[in-house]
């Protein structure tokens, strides 16, 4: 029988020789992801009356989602993780201001083509970009998988996105993830696997495929991976000794559908308040006019990210009718971002640097919005309510457009800078 | 494990907020409460018209929208065993089996079930029995079996690490 990567990754990870899509498989994760949401975890596991995690060295416990804490019940949560992780020595502990998790995991070097990652999270798709079967979970299924390392999973359909051409300058793969949504709709993908595939795959970096796989969430895909190939390879071999078996789908595997896009074609694109699939171009919406941008994220919180604002950015300045954060996805990013002079120059643009972490994306604290306000975000969610208040409007864009935008005060194509 | 009882039919993208309304979700509920606001703004008479074993057929997306948990809990506290669609959002699907509702895809039986009629489900099987026709399906792991039959993931994994 001929399979996709889904299919065989989670065969394997099941103890099979083969499964189908449809089919009922009880799996073994390489990766078991958990945030902030640990303490409610903690919770769900203590009901389970067992004393200690199965295998703790498969769990990942990143504090990214309120740091540092913003109030009280934060830091209690954050206290609790904390308490929890000396008593059942958890070795992938990670505190406040290493980064965002979907960053922090790849940096660590915890997994890689072939392996399966589940979370608590539902940007776990993120982990795709690497060749990772990986899928966002319930909570009570994370304490499940923390007593017994094992939990159901049904093996999903796959879909496959063929890529070709060269996105063009400025143009960025979050242009094309909006495109693609807007094209599928949010819906488009629903417990699908989708695969990200082609020439225009390879030409992307790391950093790029992980936009991909991030926003298959947003498409309601299970999982959204990117095929392995030597760059793959490459960045994982500066992070771990460990060896991997990149997995690829055979010639004649079934997928339920196929599409075609052509990178040259994207232009700079932008969902509108207040679903993903609300498409338009950046160039018809300039009379929108902003109140703060977002530059960070799990989605576009990365070094090239960072880049490509301070490309735009350098020698000028934001308009006065705006705040621009900026927040580097990691420690790492921070570090590399702060000694090539990037953050010193988006901060005498005006740019206000902030920690890593997931900052206001979702709405908890770091640039709350208040009612009637505009944020041009590079967050992967524009949902009402989203960035803590449900009378201001989130407009999704690329770091490129937040950074044009920025300048002007208003919605902008980034190719007016070029 | 055998499933029988009469169906209820509804349509496409039946949301989480028409199974149970998010004005309901931060207030604490037992089961039984959860029970009679199951379907409350899709089928008002839901919860009081279905008995243990009752079976949902459905179109496509069962269950989108918001992940709330107590979607499923409150349809399957109503009575109802199993749910069968032409496809499920995939947080729903999964709220159902580990809340020990049984949810399967399949895209013929709409055109044969009728609302009332009886329904025989044989996990085991894998097969479905309804106005004289015969649907087969892939029967869940061993795992999905032990989760239904003990009411839920929590419930199948404390038993199972006691021993049971």
């Amino acid at each position: 029988m001929s399979s996709t990567i889904a299919e065989k990754i989670l065969a394997k990870k099941a103890g099979l020789n083969e499964v189908e899509s449809g089919q009922i498989v009880t799996v073994e994760p390489d990766v078991v992801l958990s945030h902030d949401n640990s303490a409610a975890i903690i919770g769900h596991f203590k009901k389970l009356e067992v004393d200690r995690v199965a295998i703790p060295e498969r769990m990942a416990i990143i504090l990214d989602h309120v740091v540092p804490a913003a109030k009280e019940s934060d830091a209690i949560n954050h206290q609790i993780i904390r308490n929890f992780v000396r008593e059942q020595r958890i070795p992938n502990f990670f505190d406040v201001g290493r980064g965002i998790c979907h960053q922090v995991l790849p940096e660590e070097g915890l997994y890689g083509p072939g392996s399966l990652v589940l979370g608590a999270d539902s940007h776990t798709t993120t982990h795709g970009a690497f060749g990772a079967f990986a899928a966002g979970i319930g909570r009570s299924e994370v304490a499940v998988l923390w007593a017994t390392g094992k939990l159901w999973l049904k093996v999903p359909e796959s879909f496959k996105f063929n890529l070709i051409g060269k996105l063009p300058k400025w143009i960025t793969p979050k242009d094309l993830t909006l495109t693609i949504m807007g094209e599928i709709r949010a819906d488009g993908a629903i417990y699908k696997c989708v695969e990200f595939c082609g020439e225009g795959l390879h030409n992307m970096s790391i950093a790029g495929r992980m936009v991909l796989s991030n926003l298959s969430a947003e498409m309601g895909a299970k999982a959204g991976i990117c095929h392995p190939d030597d760059k793959t390879i490459q960045w994982l071999k500066s992070r771990t000794d460990r060896q991997f078996e990149p997995v690829l789908p055979d010639d004649d595997a079934e997928y339920e559908g196929e599409l075609t896009f052509d990178l040259s074609e994207v232009k700079a694109s932008i969902a509108m308040p207040h679903t993903v699939d609300n498409f338009e171009l950046a160039r018809n919406l300039c009379d929108i006019e902003l109140n703060q941008v977002l530059i960070g994220t799990c989605t576009n919180g990365r070094i090239e990210d960072l880049h490509l604002a301070a490309q735009v950015l350098k020698g000028r300045k934001i308009s006065s009718n705006l705040r621009l954060l900026v927040f580097p996805a990691s420690r790492e990013i921070y570090i590399e971002a702060s000694r090539d002079g990037t953050l010193a120059a988006l901060a005498e643009s005006g740019a206000t640097i902030m920690n890593p972490g997931c900052g206001p994306c979702l709405g908890a604290h770091q640039g709350v919005m208040a009612p009637g306000e505009i944020t041009l975000s590079t967050a992967n969610r524009n949902f009402k309510g989203r960035m803590g208040c449900n009378k201001a409007e989130i407009y999704l864009g690329s770091p490129s457009t937040a950074a044009a935008s920025a300048i002007t005060g208003h919605i902008t194509d980034p190719a007016e800078f070029i | 494990m055998k499933i029988n009882g009469k169906i209820f039919k509804y349509g496409d993208d039946v949301n989480t907020d028409v199974i149970f309304p998010g004005k309901y979700t931060y207030l604490l509920m037992s089961n039984e409460e959860m029970a009679k606001h199951a379907l409350e703004d899709l089928d008002p008479d839901f919860s009081e018209k279905c008995s243990e074993g009752d079976i949902i057929i459905a179109g496509k997306n069962f269950g989108c929208g918001s992940s709330r948990e107590q979607a499923a809990i409150a349809i399957r506290a109503a009575g109802c065993k199993a749910i069968i669609a032409k496809s499920f959002a995939r947080i729903f699907y999964r709220n159902c089996l580990n809340n020990g509702l049984f949810a399967l895809t399949n895209s013929k039986i709409q055109e044969v079930a009728e609302i009332g009629n009886n329904i025989d489900i044989d996990l085991s099987a894998g097969k479905i029995n309804t106005g004289g026709m015969e649907f087969d399906f892939h029967p869940p792991s061993k795992e999905v079996f032990g989760i239904l039959e003990a009411g839920g993931l929590i419930p199948y994994t404390k038993m199972k690490l006691s021993g049971g």
